[in-house]
C-alpha cells in the first residue's frame, strides 16, 4: 500500500487521504569523494558537515526516458536544457535537502510554478529547516502546486509540515502513512498565522476577555 | 493575569491529548527513544539521573493561587511531596512518571497550565521582570506583549524544531531584572520621543558553555512588528543555525560568527517580506490582553501605617525581613513581598506541598489571589497592603519562608545540580547548603550587604553562574566534582560576564573560598560599595591572591579547568 498522504483540497472531505504515488523519485549515485566537513566557516554554516555533489555524481544520474520524476536539484540545474522538452510537459519536478538553497533554484528556475511537484528531502526529522523551506517557497516564492516532504517524515512532525505549506508526505516506510493521518488533526486552532492559515487567532476571532 | 477564553483551553486539552497518545505509542514501542525525544522534551519531560523531571510552564513567572494549590496537590499526588522552582520561573518536578505525566497534564489543563516548550529545540517560556506591573520604576508593563507572544511562540509550525533551545525575555523597566541580555532574544519596550510604545531588541546573548552578552540588533521597533520581527531573526536562525555541533548550535554562535552587522542585514532583509504580515499585531489584540494585567483594585489607603511602623521599631526581626523582603510599590500604601525559598540549609528553589499551600492562602488573603516567581527562584506576592506586612511575616516565618536574605549572600540561585540532573558534572545544592551554612549569621549577612552567588552544576549555566558576582561552576575532572569560582558577573543593565580566579576547588574547600572572597571585600570595600563595586574597582588580582595563599596553593595544579 502506499505511504503517500496527500492532503485534499476542498472542505466538504477529511484532512487528507491516503495516494498513490504517481512521481519516480531520482537519487544522486553514491559518492566517492569524501565528505567535506566545513565546520568553522560562517559562510558556508548550511554546508556543514554535510555533503556537496560532485559533477561526476551529476553526469552519472540516471534518468529513464519518460515518465514523471523528482530530479535532485544539482541535477536539475546542470541538465536543465536536456530535461527542456520534459519540464515544459510538465513530467518532471525537483527535490532539495535541507540544506540546499532557494536562491539556487530560483535562479534557474524563476517560474516555479512551471514545476508540478517540489519535495523537500528531511534526513532526520529533527532538522526545523524543511518547516523554513516549505514557508518560503509558498509565501516568498508563490509555488502553488504539489509539495512533498520526503525522507524521515514522521506523524509527529505532520501538523507542522501541514502549516507550513506542504501539501503531500511520504510518511518513512517503515511507519504506517493510516496512522499517521489521525496526527494532521492535533490541533483545531492554532494560535498563530501560517501558510495554511495566515490569519493569526486574534484576528481570525473577535475573542471575548 | 491572562485568563484562558475557550480557544486557549481547547490548545492545551489538546496537547494532553496529543501528548498522551504519544506516551502511548512509545510505552507501546511504535516510537523509538530518539523520536520520542523531541516530543516528550518539548513537553518538559527529561529522562534524568533517578527518574524523569517534569517542567511545568509557568509562563513570565505568573501564578493564580487556585494553581498553585493544584501544583502542591500535584506534588504530593505524583511526586515527593516537594518541588523546584527554577531561573526561567518555571516548576520543576523531580519524581514523576513517564507513564502518569500525561495525568499530570490533565490535571494542569485544568487550572490553564501546561509543560508545552518547557524544554527542546524551541521556543521556550519568555521570561521577564518578577515586579512587572506594579514596580515603581515600570515604564511599560510587559505582561501583555509577554502573553501575545508566548500564544504566538506556542506549536510555531516554522520554528517547531530548531538549532536549539530559543528563550526570549522582556522587560519594561529602566533598571533591567529580566536579564534581557543574557537571552537568545531579549526585548526592553519603552516609550518613543512620539509617545509610543517601542522595543528596543537585543539577539545573541546567553550563558551556557559560552557566555555571550546580547548585540542590539533594533534600537527602535514598533510594538505592532514584535512578532514578524522575532519571525524574521528566528528564520535567518533556523536555516542557518549550526546542527552539526549542539554546542554550537545557539544563536549566539550565529550572530558572534556572522558579526552583528550581517547578521542584522539578513534580517532585515528578511523582515522587508514580513513587516505588515498577518501576524502584525493589532490594536485590538494588545487591548484586550492588556485588559487581563489591568491595575488591581487597590483599597485607598495612606502611605505610612502606624502599626507597621511600631512593629518594625519594636521587632527587629521583622525589621529585618522588611528591608530584605519587601519592595518598593507604585501603588502609596501597598508593598511587594518576597517569600524566600533560600533559608540556610535548603535547596535553594525547593517548595514543599505545605509550603505552596500556605503561600497560595496568603496570596488569596493578602494578595488578591495572584503571585509571582522570579528567576532567583523565590515567590513574589506583588501586592500587599502594609498594615496586613506583619501578619504576612508571621505567617511566612511559621511556614519557614521570610528568611531575611533576599539580594544577600544565602539568597543562593542555584540549578539542582548532580543530585538529580544528568547532565550535571557535579552536585550543587549540597555546595549551596554549605555556603549557607558558613554565613548563618544574619548580621554579617547584612554586614556584607548586595551579593549575588549563583552555582551552576555544569556549563549549561541555569544556574546563571557567568553573571552572579560570586559564580560557581561544576566541573568534571577525571570522574571527580571541582568547583570553579568566578568573580564580577552581573545582570541588569550594566551586565557583565564574571572572570575566572584560577584553578578549581574541591567541594570541601567551598565555604572557605567564598569566605575568602567576601574577606577581601570586607577589608577593602569603601563605604558605599557592594560587593561588585568592590570587584570592579580592583579587578581580580586581590581576590586571587588571597583565595590561592599558601594553605590552598598545594591543590592549584591538580585541576586546570
Amino acid at each position: 500500500m502506499s505511504n503517500l498522504i496527500q492532503l485534499n483540497t476542498t472542505s466538504s472531505e477529511p484532512i487528507a487521504k491516503i495516494a498513490e504515488n504517481n512521481w519516480l523519485t531520482i537519487q544522486l549515485p553514491a559518492s566517492t569523494v569524501e565528505a567535506r566537513k566545513q565546520a568553522g566557516k560562517v559562510v558556508l554554516f548550511k554546508l556543514t558537515g554535510e555533503e556537496t555533489v560532485t559533477d561526476t555524481q551529476i553526469a552519472d544520474t540516471v534518468i529513464p526516458a519518460t515518465g514523471k520524476m523528482i530530479v535532485p536539484l544539482s541535477v536539475f540545474i546542470a541538465r536543465k536544457e536536456a530535461l527542456l522538452s520534459r519540464i515544459t510537459s510538465g513530467e518532471i519536478g525537483v527535490w532539495l535537502d535541507t540544506h540546499e538553497l532557494l536562491s539556487d533554484l530560483v535562479k534557474n528556475q524563476p517560474d516555479l510554478n512551471v514545476l508540478p511537484i517540489i519535495a523537500v528531502h528531511v534526513e532526520r526529522f529533527a532538522d526545523g529547516r524543511i518547516f523554513s523551506l516549505g514557508t518560503l517557497l509558498r509565501t516568498r516564492y508563490g509555488y502553488k502546486n504539489e509539495l512533498r516532504a520526503t525522507g524521515d517524515v514522521l506523524r509527529d512532525q505532520l501538523f507542522f509540515l501541514k502549516r507550513s505549506g506542504f501539501s503531500s508526505f511520504l510518511i518513512r516506510a517503515d511507519r504506517s502513512a493510516q496512522d499517521a493521518l489521525a496526527s494532521l488533526g492535533d490541533f483545531t486552532v492554532p494560535y498563530q498565522g501560517a501558510v495554511d492559515e495566515p490569519r493569526p487567532v486574534f484576528t481570525r476571532y473577535n475573542r471575548a476577555v | 493575569m491572562y485568563k484562558y477564553d475557550e480557544i486557549d483551553q481547547q490548545i492545551v486539552d489538546e496537547r494532553v491529548k496529543q501528548y498522551s497518545d504519544q506516551t502511548r505509542r512509545y510505552l507501546a514501542g511504535e516510537l523509538s527513544d530518539e523520536e520520542f525525544r523531541p516530543l516528550r522534551l518539548q513537553n518538559g519531560l527529561y529522562i534524568q539521573r533517578h527518574a524523569p523531571m517534569l517542567r511545568i510552564a509557568v509562563p513570565y513567572g505568573m501564578l493564580s493561587s487556585k494553581q498553585l494549590h493544584k501544583l502542591a496537590d500535584i506534588t504530593k499526588k505524583y511526586d515527593k511531596d516537594y518541588g523546584h522552582f527554577s531561573t526561567r520561573q518555571n516548576l520543576q518536578l523531580n519524581w514523576p512518571k513517564l507513564e502518569e505525566v500525561p495525568v499530570i497534564l490533565a490535571e494542569l489543563a485544568t487550572v490553564e497550565m501546561h509543560a508545552i516548550q518547557t524544554s527542546g529545540n524551541c521556543i521556550r517560556n519568555i521570561t521577564t521582570d518578577q515586579f512587572a506591573g506594579i514596580a515603581p520604576d515600570e515604564v511599560i508593563d510587559p505582561r501583555a506583549m509577554a502573553e501575545i507572544m508566548r500564544q504566538w511562540s506556542t506549536f510555531h509550525p516554522e520554528f517547531a524544531l530548531l538549532p536549539r533551545k530559543f528563550k526570549i525575555a522582556v522587560s519594561g523597566t529602566k533598571q533591567d531584572r529580566a536579564i534581557v541580555q543574557a537571552h537568545d532574544i531579549g526585548m526592553e519596550f519603552y516609550t518613543d520621543t512620539a509617545g509610543k510604545l517601542a522595543i528596543k531588541v537585543w539577539v545573541g546573548g546567553g550563558l551556557g558553555r559560552t557566555p555571550i552578552l546580547g548585540s542590539v540588533i533594533r534600537e527602535h521597533l514598533e510594538w505592532q512588528h514584535a512578532l514578524t520581527y522575532c519571525e524574521a531573526i528566528i528564520r535567518v536562525y533556523n536555516l542557518h543555525g549550526r546542527r552539526d555541533n549542539a554546542y554550537k548550535a545557539r544563536i549566539k554562535i550565529l550572530v558572534k560568527a556572522l558579526g552583528i552587522e550581517e547578521f542584522k542585514n539578513q534580517v532585515e532583509a528578511e523582515w522587508a517580506h514580513l513587516k505588515d504580515a498577518p501576524n502584525t499585531i493589532t490594536e485590538a489584540e494588545l487591548l484586550r490582553v492588556g485588559k487581563h494585567f489591568e491595575t488591581m483594585p487597590y483599597e485607598n489607603v495612606a502611605a505610612n501605617d502606624a502599626g507597621f511602623d511600631a512593629a518594625i521599631a519594636s521587632n527587629p526581626a521583622f525589621a529585618a525581613w522588611v528591608k530584605r523582603c519587601v519592595h518598593a510599590h507604585k501603588q502609596a500604601g501597598y508593598r511587594a513581598v518576597t517569600l524566600s525559598l533560600k533559608p540556610h540549609g535548603k535547596a535553594p528553589g525547593d517548595a514543599t506541598s505545605a509550603q505552596m499551600h500556605t503561600v497560595a492562602d496568603l496570596a488569596m488573603q493578602y494578595s488578591f489571589g495572584e503571585l509571582r516567581v522570579s528567576h532567583e527562584q523565590n515567590l513574589i506576592l506583588a501586592d500587599v497592603k502594609i498594615s496586613d506586612l506583619f501578619a504576612v511575616w508571621e505567617k511566612a516565618r511559621a511556614a519557614g519562608l521570610a528568611t531575611p536574605n533576599i539580594g544577600l549572600l544565602t539568597d543562593i540561585i542555584c540549578c539542582p545540580g548532580g543530585d538529580f540532573c544528568s547532565l550535571a558534572n557535579a552536585k550543587s545544592i549540597p555546595i549551596a547548603e554549605a555556603i549557607q551554612m558558613q554565613f548563618d549569621n544574619l548580621d554579617y549577612l547584612h554586614d556584607i550587604g548586595d551579593i549575588e552567588l549563583n552555582i551552576s552544576g555544569c556549563m549549561n549555566a541555569c544556574g546563571h553562574h557567568h553573571v552572579g558576582h560570586i559564580g560557581i561552576l561544576g566541573v568534571d575532572k577525571d570522574g571527580s566534582e571541582w568547583y570553579q569560582v568566578t568573580i564580577g558577573g552581573k545582570q541588569g543593565n550594566d551586565a557583565s560576564i564574571g572572570a575566572v580566579i584560577g584553578p578549581s576547588f574541591s567541594a570541601d574547600e567551598m565555604p572557605g573560598v567564598v569566605q575568602k572572597l567576601i574577606d577581601v571585600y570586607v577589608k577593602e570595600r569603601t563605604a558605599e560599595e557592594r560587593f561588585i563595586d568592590t570587584v570592579r574597582r580592583l579587578g581580580v588580582a586581590p581576590f586571587k591572591a588571597h583565595v590561592y595563599n599558601k594553605d590552598l596553593s598545594t591543590k592549584t595544579d591538580e585541576v586546570l579547568a
